[in-house]
């Protein structure tokens, strides 16, 4: 069988090589000045049909209508993320996104809210701009726990049909709704750092980051409700507290058989190294393999208290054992979005860029000038930490009168 | 017991760059790894063996050169390779994916344990376990840290929360995730290279797995990428040398606010 999902025509081809710069996967040569792509590395993203605007001479086998009817797919949802009765941050960064995609849209904003004794919470949410709460208060969802969440929400979105629904990119959300996009046949982007509207279409555009960071794409499921995304923590502004908001509460009932779990937790064992979460952080101070020696962490520690930040690390600093592996961060540890980045004796691999590039502010101490976290730098220290970094802790609890 | 892995083949990110000049990604010799993460999952598979008994498969869906990757997962202690390859894959999104996969499983059939990496370096969705997970109805483990026990119909496991971690007990068979804590990859040692250099990779195409034409590939896929592009990349920004004190007094200064606002 022929494959015809991609074509250069070569009446139009003029070899201009424009869609080989665009090809993220540098799947197309020129032969005797022809576009020819290689369909064992093409992915189809359609980048080189975009750059061949011009000339139009690159198609792709576009999808057909889509097969139901969107239209009685109705609002935006946001999950409410909550940990032992308590909302968590990212929840008021959905809502505040949530807020805009439905005002442009002109659709109602419902959170989703699933715990047990829990229902008081919805006035929180309310006020922080949700028109509608869904509650679901079963003791079967005290905590976290990936089947019923996942079986709840499936439940609702089959009985409520949200064109979109957004949960955070965290641990939680990231396990819980890959289960749900699967059953309900939605399309689901992970991680998305940007959310929009089409003008045009009405569809939902989530822009997100791939090969660590190195390209930005911008994704859409345009035959297929819910739209579902997962967004990145500390990226969209949190919704701001208006305590004379007004909205509705609905207590949903859900049968037993979606209540059940065949996984069971048997213990949660909180983290006790330090209290701020560096997913959730505002600032993160971090300590790589220029701190030397595990005790030398405590340089680190004592500039994350006087400012308030989580403490992250490069890898070398876990795999010499000087912190546990949940603070690192990078491609192989965690994403992180804060205000302020302060990298302490961290050179920059690109496996440590991609998991802070997008924090506002980045401050680099290391010793050596030609470190690649310099080229990354907001402001850059070029000097010992041992010296710097005891002087920026005095400063700092100066300057912040602490 | 059969343990599963499921391995994807991706560029090594250490060398994928920015043309400055046409602001693309150079490829010219971005060399293929097995996706850092998975290597954690091949190394727990083959130590679950070494504790247990049992078999190691590697399956992994991609274009033909990905028999590489299972060649590389049979020099650890991997015992067999299954290259799930077809061009009615290609443009295949998370839902399409994991369906694939899990049609793949069910031919499989007799699995304990599916094993996969947290998430894959170059989309970084961290989809595809659990919607394996979805599409077989199983239970699923995500970012565990630690298998604690396994015995003849559970597992009980250790998953890295943000704020900590909890122990979930499974029956079996079930999914996993696994993030880097859980071991320490080894190294392929002779014997495994020769194997790997021997073995004989498995072909399934979409015609061996009884799938649904209509969940395939890019037509089947709910999601369409509709743009790629390069973000504007970051500007350099100040760099102060000289003595301690006076860089220190200057970028206090310089950051006084944004601390102050970032607090708030
Ligand atoms: C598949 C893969 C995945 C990876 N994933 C990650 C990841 O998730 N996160 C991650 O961080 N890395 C990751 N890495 C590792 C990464 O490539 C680097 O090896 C690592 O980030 C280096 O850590 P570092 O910067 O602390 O150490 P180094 O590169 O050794 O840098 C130490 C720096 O400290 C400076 N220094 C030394 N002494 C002083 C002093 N007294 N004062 C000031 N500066 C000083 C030095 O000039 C140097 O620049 C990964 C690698 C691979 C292959
Ligand atoms: N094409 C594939 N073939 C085999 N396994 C895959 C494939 N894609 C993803 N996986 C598995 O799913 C995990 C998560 O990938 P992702 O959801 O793409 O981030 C990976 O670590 C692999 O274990």
């Amino acid at each position: 069988m022929e494959d015809t999902s991609i074509v250069v025509l070569k009446e139009k081809c003029v070899g201009c090589t424009l869609c080989i710069k665009a090809c993220p996967f540098g799947a197309i040569v020129i032969v005797e000045k022809l576009a020819v792509i290689d369909l064992g590395k093409c992915n189809l993203c359609g980048a080189c049909v975009d750059a061949c605007k011009k000339f139009k001479a690159i198609i792709i086998r576009k999808n057909e209508a889509p097969k139901v009817d969107l239209s009685v797919y109705k609002d935006v949802w946001i999950f409410a993320e909550q940990k032992g009765g308590n909302i968590q941050s990212i929840t008021y960064e959905l809502l505040g996104e949530g807020r805009k995609l439905a005002d442009q849209l002109g659709m109602k904003l419902s959170a989703v809210l699933l715990g047990h004794q829990i229902g008081e919470k919805s006035a929180e949410l309310i006020q922080r701009g949700a028109d509608r709460v869904y509650v679901v208060d079963r003791p079967e969802l005290a905590y976290f726990q990936d089947e019923p969440c996942a079986a709840v929400l499936v439940d609702l979105i089959r009985r409520h049909k949200p064109a979109i629904m957004l949960c955070g990119a965290t641990t939680i959300g990231r396990s819980l709704v890959s289960r749900v996009a699967v059953p309900v046949k939605a399309g689901l982007t992970a991680d998305c750092t940007g959310l929009a509207i089409d003008p045009h279409t009405g569809n939902l555009l989530q822009t997100r980051p791939a090969f660590g960071g190195n390209i930005m794409a911008t994704i859409i499921t345009p035959n297929h409700r819910p739209q579902m995304a997962t967004v990145r923590h500390k990226v969209m502004k949190e919704a701001l507290v208006d305590p004379k908001r007004t909205g509705e509460t609905l207590i949903q009932e859900v049968a037993a058989a979606v209540l059940q779990s065949r996984a069971r937790r048997l213990k949660f064992v909180p983290e006790t190294e330090t209290t701020t979460n560096i997913a959730e952080a505002n600032i993160i101070v971090s300590g790589g393999r220029g701190l030397q020696a595990p005790e030398n962490f405590s340089l680190v520690r004592d500039l994350a208290e006087v400012l308030g930040a989580g403490v992250g690390s490069s890898r070398a600093s876990v795999d010499a054992g000087w912190i546990p592996y949940s603070h690192q961060v990078g491609q192989t540890g965690k994403t992180v979005c804060p205000k302020i980045y302060i990298a302490c004796g961290i050179s920059g691999q690109i496996q440590h860029l991609a998991g802070m590039s997008s924090s506002d502010i980045i401050v680099a101490i290391n010793k050596d000038p030609d470190a690649p976290i310099f080229k990354m730098a907001t402001y850059g220290l070029v000097g010992d930490l041992f010296k710097i970094l005891p002087l920026l802790t005095r400063d700092f609890k100066k300057a912040l009168k602490k | 017991m059969n343990f599963v892995v499921c391995i994807k083949q991706v560029p090594d990110t250490v060398n994928v760059k920015i043309d400055p000049k046409t602001n693309t990604l150079i490829r010219e010799g971005v060399v293929s790894i097995i996706n850092p993460f998975d290597m954690y999952a091949i190394e727990e598979a083959v130590r679950l063996k070494e504790k247990l008994g049992g078999k190691v498969t590697a399956i992994s869906m991609g274009p033909p050169q990905a028999e590489n990757a299972l060649r590389d997962a049979i020099a650890v202690g991997v015992d067999q390779g299954i290259l799930v390859s077809d061009r009615a894959f290609a443009g295949s999104d998370t839902w399409t994916t994991s369906y694939t996969l899990s049609m793949a499983l069910k031919k499989i059939g007799d699995y304990t344990i599916i094993l996969c990496g947290k998430q894959a370096s170059d989309g970084d969705t961290a989809q595809v376990g659990p919607g394996i997970a979805a599409h077989l109805d199983l239970p699923q483990i995500t970012y565990v840290r630690k298998i604690e026990t396994v015995d003849a119909k559970h597992i009980v496991a250790e998953r890295l929360m943000e704020d900590g971690f909890e122990v979930i007990e499974s029956p079996l068979p079930c999914v996993l995730t696994v993030v880097k804590e859980i071991n320490e990859p080894r190294l392929p040692s002779l014997k495994g290279k020769l194997a790997a250099k021997k073995a004989q990779i498995v072909h399934w195409k979409a015609a061996d797995l009884a799938c649904d034409s209509a969940k395939l590939g890019l037509d089947g896929s709910p999601t369409k990428v509709m743009k790629i592009f390069t973000p504007t990349p970051r500007q350099g920004g100040i760099i102060f040398k000289g003595e301690p004190d006076q860089m220190v007094a200057r970028v206090v200064e310089k950051l006084k606010d944004a601390v102050i606002a970032a607090a708030s």
